[in-house]
């Protein structure tokens, strides 16, 4: 049912080998954001998006090899509940800066 | 024994067993509504973080190597924690204790770094009053560092249940359900570290 999102469902058992995967691409990750935010990218929006594509990556990894959040049975009611949630922060980012970005230049 | 409790195929029969699967549940469910909390400071950073008024903007206040160490130290606690688990579902106490000492430094490391940037941007003159921009800086990174400031509170009465309750049922369900507090709390620095710094950097 819900079962632990902590746990892979075939074994039972966080390994470490999932954990040393993880944490060398959330490494790498890390280091393209970093690399990108003193590489001075231009123009500048590539280097937006550059680091959004890094930290949404990063996120999912974390994810999966972290909290080991994957689309088996057992994790499913997580991962309804999770993309729920995402779905609600976006509205809520995404909303809110598309509103009031766009209130400012109506006002000016 | 060792892996009775949080193993799918015999959990359920197990005392508790279920119980924890349940709260393990309550506990996801729950960080998703805290994720609804930083969403809104998200948001909120995102209308504020050009208004600066006349004060100071990231390039003047923030530098990339003290971020990045800060960033190391949760992920790399992330990890650490990650490895307790492993020592957890093979019943090894003594290394379950040691790896959740070192994810305790880890974490520690982070909120001390945290503490003495801002106190640093005080000092300056440019703390929370100074601009909205700093206001939702503030806010925004403060309930961050207050969440895993929490999260090594927990830890440390973890490590008290440990040594003297031993790896018990109960003790098993709280070392999950903190480690799932914990990696999300990694999960959301990614945000705050991209976001509120490196985009600012720019």
């Amino acid at each position: 049912m819900t079962e632990i999102h902590t746990e892979p469902s075939s074994t039972g058992h966080v390994s470490l080998g999932k954990y040393v995967v993880g944490f060398a691409l959330a490494m790498i990750l890390t280091l393209v954001s970093f690399g990108i935010a003193i590489a001075g990218v231009t123009p500048k929006y590539i280097a937006v998006i550059g680091l959004v594509i890094a930290a949404v990556l990063q996120i999912l990894v974390h994810l999966h090899y972290f909290l080991h959040l994957d689309r088996s049975k057992d994790n499913m009611w997580n991962m309804v509940s999770i993309v729920f949630t995402a779905l609600i922060v976006l509205v809520f980012i995404a909303g809110t800066v598309w509103v009031i970005f766009t209130l400012n230049s109506r006002l000016m | 024994m060792s892996s009775a409790v949080h193993a799918p195929a015999a959990g359920g029969h197990e005392a508790g067993g279920h119980g924890a699967e349940n709260k393990l549940f309550g506990f996801w469910i729950y960080l998703m509504s805290d994720l609804i909390i930083f969403a809104i400071l998200f948001a909120t950073f995102a209308v504020m973080s050009g208004n600066f008024a006349g004060g100071p903007g990231p390039k003047q206040l923030f530098e990339v190597p003290y971020l990045f160490l800060e960033t190391l130290f949760l992920l790399v606690s992330s990890v650490t924690y990650g490895l307790a688990v492993i020592s957890m579902q093979s019943g090894k106490q003594k290394a379950v204790l040691f790896r959740l000492a070192i994810t305790f430094l880890l974490g520690l490391g982070f909120v001390v770094m945290e503490l003495m940037e801002f106190a640093h941007l005080i000092e300056e003159g440019f703390g929370p009053d100074k601009s909205a921009y700093l206001s939702s800086f503030f806010t925004l990174v403060g309930t961050h560092g207050f969440h895993v400031s929490c999260g090594l509170l927990w830890m440390l009465f973890m490590i008290i249940q440990v040594v003297r309750k031993g790896l018990t049922a109960g003790v098993r369900s709280r070392l999950m359900r903190l480690s799932l507090f914990w990696h999300f709390l990694d999960i959301v620095w990614v945000g705050v570290f991209t976001f509120v710094y490196l985009v600012g950097l720019l």
